[in-house]
């Protein structure tokens, strides 16, 4: 056995000095101390990393039998959708990696959704630690950015329509604005050269900024350490060694912990992916079902969940300003409501970070801007014409938490300060 | 604070409702019933694969539902030569575009497509083929109830009948066909049985794998949750 070791401790001592192994591995794991007060929110950083997984690896089988080829077979059917479907039924196991990379896409966006959260409940953006937060979101844009090439490639209706819609909305930027929708389609219609250059950025180029940009996220984080649900900093009571006293190695105590989030989260996710792949029309668009069409538009054309609250934004804005179209305010209105995000660290003035200690202005506010981002989601997903329960209307109802969404940002510098907050406590606590 | 923010994220869900309505009759469940799925198949064959293809899906899968090989090429190989090949159609896509208006689609995945708001797309399918009735302004002579001036004729006219529109928005069956209407009704019930197993041929499987793979991750996580138990039980 000694023998062995001696084999192991060798082996890695030769490696140490040509590569920083047992460095990293503790700068990184054995030796982070991230706070011990971790609670449920945190779950989400490390499951949205599992996704990005998922993603890689069933996106490689994918791309084993997918054809990006708009042209269509002999049964009349474009072999891009073909292909789809031969995944689901001629590939063995195709439709288990087919649904899981259907599924991983909404799961992606939900876990990146509360992981963002969390960073807003808990003042995770403020100082030191706006570039993790800068970074988090150019990693939220190159995900919608994903999303958006991925949805063409099954080239059916909603996929095609959908893509139609959004690079149009190119063409509404002054002088410019058609010629490159022209550029970004390569057709004069969403086409062959478009799918084939989407499924290049889609399984290519930004997946490779995504892996990117999640190593800057994490190196960032463990420069400066997790903050927690106090908002207090851990590194500021240390030992005699210079570790912090509420700090624990995240390995192994979250590295375990970690897994049984990974549980929960693969029991959530076999749930949608084995008896609701559709997620009720959500996940996989029932229109979808239908090949890419161009002389037959759809009714109605929404997107997928995770873009309708920016769909809405997008829609929200009905007014040219500027003797500019309003299309184009409209797509200023979306990308601003993306992009707001990465103001907050200095849109943000409370003296304290977390929630737990902030008043109730704080509290109210959000909680209407939290309800306000779901049922712009919700009105995303209608027609303009939808009417609450049959008699209010949903335009002006989205134009009025349009106009919120982006005065809770705004006037943050005011709201924040004024707020009654409570004191910060000197140690983390378990709640 | 917990309890009004969970409280108040329900909220939009009391909003759902209104709209446009399109009233489906509800189909009947017979995803597990072999004969009934079998004796869609050969309606399928029969009756639809003349116009539409259903270029993904093989004949040989055909044994999932209980058919054999020889059973498959004995009654239901029509168009092909081998249990191999998928299910194609020798009508031309623009012969077919000139006399109906429109290419007949493929009905490989239609009954996923026609999934709505309003029901599964198997109950749009079941009310579609049971709701054609006379319409002499159409070119067909057919229109539909579900689909508004539909470029289908009735494919199954010899087996229904003849529906007629009435003054009161009502279809009336004013010449019978060969089969009786619970006959009939029955019937499309098997047929768009096998269009929703078409649809998905591994859905059955795909559940039942399911319920494995949850019982698999519920021992995991009594494992990895003592585990984790154990790692932090000094940790306070």
């Amino acid at each position: 056995m000694s023998k062995i070791n001696a084999i192991l401790k060798g082996t890695l001592d030769w490696v140490d000095e040509r590569f920083p192994l047992t460095s990293n591995w503790k700068a990184h794991l054995s030796e982070y101390y991230a706070p011990k007060n971790f609670n449920f929110w945190y779950f989400f950083g490390s499951l949205a990393m599992l996704v990005l997984v998922i993603q890689i690896v069933t996106g490689i089988f994918l791309t084993m039998h997918f054809k990006p080829d708009a042209s269509l077979n002999a049964a009349g059917v474009p072999v891009a959708f073909a292909s789809v479907e031969y995944i689901m039924r001629d590939v063995p196991w195709g439709w288990l990696i087919r649904y899981m990379h259907s599924t991983g896409a909404s799961a992606f966006f939900l876990v990146v959704y509360l992981h963002m959260f969390r960073g807003m409940l808990y003042g995770s953006y403020r100082k030191p630690r706006e570039l993790i937060w800068i970074f988090g979101i150019i990693i939220f844009l190159a995900l919608m950015a994903e999303a958006f090439f991925g949805y063409l490639l099954p080239w059916g209706q909603m996929s095609f329509w959908g893509a139609q819609v959004i690079v149009n909305l190119f063409s509404a930027i002054p002088l410019i604005g058609p010629d490159l929708s022209i550029w970004l389609r390569g057709d004069y219609v969403v086409g062959d050269a478009t799918l084939n250059r989407f499924f290049a950025f889609h399984v290519v180029a930004v997946p490779m900024v995504l892996l990117g940009l999640v190593a800057a996220h994490i190196i960032a984080l463990h420069e400066v350490g997790s903050n927690n649900p106090d908002g207090i900093e851990i590194k500021k009571k240390k030992d005699a060694n210079g570790i912090p006293l509420d700090g624990i190695p995240f390995h192994p105590y979250y590295s375990v912990k970690d897994i049984v989030g990974v549980i929960v989260f693969l029991m959530v996710f076999s749930v949608v992916v084995f008896f609701m792949p559709e997620g009720g029309g959500y996940f996989l668009e029932y229109n979808n079902f239908f090949p890419a069409d161009p002389l037959v538009t759809p009714p109605h054309i929404a997107p997928v969940w995770y873009f309708t609250p920016y769909y809405s934004l997008l829609r929200a804005v009905t007014y040219p300003l500027f003797g500019i179209d309003a299309k184009f305010w409209g797509v200023v209105a979306m990308g601003a409501g993306t992009l707001i995000f990465a103001f907050l660290p200095w849109l943000d003035r409370s003296p304290v970070k977390s929630i737990r200690y902030r008043g109730p202005l704080t509290k109210w506010l959000l909680s209407i801007w939290v309800v306000g981002f779901f049922i712009l989601g919700f009105l995303g997903t209608k027609d303009p014409s939808y009417q609450f329960f049959g008699f209010i209307p949903g335009a002006p109802v989205a134009q009025l938490l349009s106009v919120y969404y982006f005065l809770f940002f705004l006037t943050m510098p005011i709201w924040s300060s004024l707020d009654r907050c409570k004191p910060e406590p000197d140690r983390v606590t378990m709640k | 604070m917990k309890k009004f923010l969970t409280a108040i994220l329900f909220v939009p869900l009391l909003a759902f409702g209104a709209g446009a309505e399109l009233h489906l009759d509800r189909a009947p469940d017979k995803a597990t019933d072999k004969a009934a799925l079998q004796n869609g198949a050969k309606i399928f064959v029969n009756y639809c694969l003349n116009c539409h293809s259903a270029s993904y899906m093989r004949y040989n899968r055909l044994s999932e539902i209980g058919l054999s090989d020889a059973q498959i090429k004995d009654n239901l190989l029509f168009t092909a030569e081998k249990v191999g090949e998928p299910m194609m159609i020798a009508m031309k896509r623009d012969d077919a575009k000139v006399w109906f208006g429109a290419a007949p689609p493929d009905l490989t995945v239609i009954a996923r497509a026609r999934a709505s708001a309003f029901g599964s797309g198997a109950d749009w399918l079941y009310t579609y083929l049971r709701t054609f009735y006379r319409d002499e302004s159409r070119p067909t002579g057919w229109n539909n109830v579900v689909y508004e001036n539909v470029g289908m004729p009735h494919a199954l006219w010899e087996l229904q009948g003849d529906q007629i529109m009435g003054e009161d928005h009502k279809l009336k069956l004013v010449k019978p066909g060969k089969l009786k209407p619970q006959e009939y009704d029955a019937m499309v019930g098997d047929l768009v049985a096998y269009l929703t197993y078409m649809g998905e041929p591994v859905a059955e499987f795909r559940k039942q794998l399911g319920v494995i793979v949850l019982i698999f991750l519920a021992v995991i996580f009594v494992f990895a949750y003592a585990l984790k138990r154990e790692y932090w039980k000094d940790i306070h």
